[in-house]
């Protein structure tokens, strides 16, 4: 077992916060995971250890809104490490007004098979 | 978001609700469907939905609606099903006083100064945040101190970044959430520094919005001096020792330009001092019976007004209550009287309601003072004989815990004061 690698997670399922370990081999298989009190922590330990993923919310950028950003987020979990380049990807996208809820900013971002989608309605503001 | 404005204001409601949040819409849709003819909802921003339009990440939803929403999807949503069942919302309006007489005075930008009469209130003003700490921490006066909510609204609706380099003070979610929100706009965040031995946020957001983008959390660590002429040049901070006091041998400087200000929510309780509603000291808001009426009859309230809630889905719970008293006031129903007072005890900061009924179906939340594993919540006459108790794995201050309390559990309890404790097993 001398070749096994421990990686530390904190477990998010709920407030305990159990301090979960991964034993891994060299390919990078578990081995063994400890520490969790629930089998909801083991498998969220394995997910975290070998593909964690997570939502992306930011803003893009409207014209002709009441609000100069429109709130977007995927429409499902991308992997971890594209989260920051999915944020950088979206700072050069402007949309117009109106857009409605649900409405896709852009399809299949950095071909996560996930889209953007447009989080509120944002209807043409009245010119002042 | 959709625009919601009446046409024409009546001079006579049936219920009339202060604040656009999901606590208002909710009330007021409830009061609808008691039976309330006229419901109008009345919010100072030019939108109605509340904090959450700011709070554009997810974690919304998950009890109401059975699914992860984002802040202004569950906005929406509520809005929406609000519009929908026939309650008018009045946004650039501000509610200013309910008279005696359930007279509301409010301050319209489209009709001005107006007098409406109501049968009922629902007060639904949310909450806002706290600054104390930031005003007692000494140095200079420049640019540069924010709290985390008003930065929050700057980068998520106006598309403005606070600073290049940010320092927060607080780990609680506001301050954490912009953590991650700030390193993703490209801001870099110097650290987050807490006072308290624990984090005071979600362990979901201390691992999703701290160590997934290795932002340190200094805990047991204070902000104890702010430097810079006319902008934030660099902040002071310290470790404290076991009473919380400061150890300035310790200290050390953080170069940043912007100072984040994250140490809790507050209930906005000033339309209640002024109604002089009896306040419980400890959660700020008013006290409340089990329909959510406040100590003024015909007067309910619900949400962050009463006491601040981590989850939108109680608010949202505590406002169908409090909007359905709130309708059936109107038609000439009022609740009936509750016979128990709840009164906290150990480890336990606050209850609501303050008051119960032995004769009907409860859910009671609470706070904790300090973090528990294994520990028992248990319900015991003011002299000590246990009436009922309930095994929780764990309690945290941050997770508002809820108790559903059947009038069987209390069948063989002939008092009228219950004590209220978390202890350990
Ligand atoms: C940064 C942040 C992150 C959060 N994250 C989560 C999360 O991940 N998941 C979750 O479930 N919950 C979360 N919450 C909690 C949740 O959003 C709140 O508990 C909820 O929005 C409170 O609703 P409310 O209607 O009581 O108050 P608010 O949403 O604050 O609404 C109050 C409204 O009243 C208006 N108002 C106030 N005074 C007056 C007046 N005199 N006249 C007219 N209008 C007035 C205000 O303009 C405002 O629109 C978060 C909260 C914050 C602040």
């Amino acid at each position: 077992m001398s070749d096994t690698e421990t990686f530390s997670y904190l477990c998010i399922g709920c407030p305990l916060g159990c301090r979960l370990e991964v034993d891994a081999d060299p390919a990078g298989d578990v081995v063994e995971v400890r520490g969790f009190s629930c089998r909801k922590g083991k498998t969220y330990a394995v997910q975290e250890h070998t593909d964690p993923r997570r939502l992306v919310t930011t803003t893009v950028a409207i014209d002709g809104a009441r609000w100069p950003r429109l709130p977007v987020r995927t429409t499902g979990e991308v992997p971890k490490a594209l989260v920051t380049e999915v944020c950088r990807a979206l700072r050069g996208v402007r949309v117009s007004a109106p857009v409605r809820l649900g409405q896709v900013i852009v399809a299949d971002v950095l071909g996560t098979g996930r889209d953007v989608i447009a989080t509120c309605d944002a209807p043409a503001a009245a010119r002042t | 978001m959709i625009d919601a404005r009446p046409h024409v204001l009546h001079d006579h409601y049936d219920v009339v609700v202060a604040g656009g949040g999901p606590a208002g819409l909710g009330a007021a849709l409830a009061a609808r469907e008691a039976g309330a003819e006229r419901v109008l909802v009345v919010d100072r921003e030019t939108e109605a939905g509340g904090i959450l339009l700011q709070c554009i990440h997810a974690g919304f939803g998950l009890h109401h609606f059975g699914e992860e929403l984002t802040g202004p999807e569950y906005a929406q949503r509520v809005l929406e099903a609000a519009l929908d069942g026939g309650v008018d919302v009045l946004t650039d309006a501000y509610l200013l006083d309910v008279g005696a007489d359930r007279a509301v005075k409010l301050l319209s930008g489209e009709h001005g100064v107006a007098t409406l009469d109501t049968r009922a209130a629902v007060l639904a003003m949310g909450a806002r945040e706290r600054t104390r700490s930031a005003i007692r921490i000494p140095g200079e006066r420049p640019a540069g101190v924010f709290t985390a909510g008003l930065a929050q609204r700057l980068v998520n609706l106006h598309g403005v970044l606070p600073g290049r380099r940010v320092a927060i003070l607080g780990s609680g979610d506001i301050g954490l959430i912009m953590a991650r929100r700030l390193t993703l706009e490209g801001v870099e965040v110097a650290g987050v520094f807490e006072l308290l031995p624990h984090a005071n946020g979600l362990t979901r957001n201390v691992v999703q919005c701290l160590h997934d983008f290795d932002i340190p959390l200094h805990l047991s660590t204070t902000v104890i001096g702010i430097d810079g002429r006319d902008r934030v040049e660099r902040v002071t901070v310290a470790p404290v020792d076991d009473h919380r006091r400061p150890l300035p041998d310790r200290a050390w400087d953080v170069a940043c330009d912007t100072l984040l200000v994250s140490v809790g929510l507050i209930p906005e309780n000033e339309l209640s001092r002024q109604l002089r509603l009896r306040l419980d000291p400890v959660t700020q808001g008013p006290v409340v019976t089990s329909a959510m009426e406040t100590s003024r009859d015909g007067v309910f309230a619900c949400g962050n007004v009463v006491h601040i809630h981590d989850l939108v889905d109680f608010v949202s719970a505590e406002a169908t209550l409090a909007g359905h008293h709130a309708g059936l006031f109107a038609a000439g129903r009022h609740p009936r009287a509750d016979n128990v007072r709840l009164q906290p005890a150990t480890n336990v900061a606050y209850c609501v309601p303050h008051t119960i009924s032995t004769e009907r179906e409860h859910t009671v939340y609470l706070r904790v003072r300090n973090p528990l594993e294994r520990c028992v919540l248990r319900l015991s006459t003011p002299d000590g004989v246990v009436v009922h108790e309930r095994k929780l794995r764990y309690v945290v201050p941050p997770e508002m815990v809820n108790l559903r309390l059947r009038p069987a559990v209390l069948a063989d309890f002939h008092g009228d004061a219950l004590q209220v404790e978390v202890l350990a097993r």
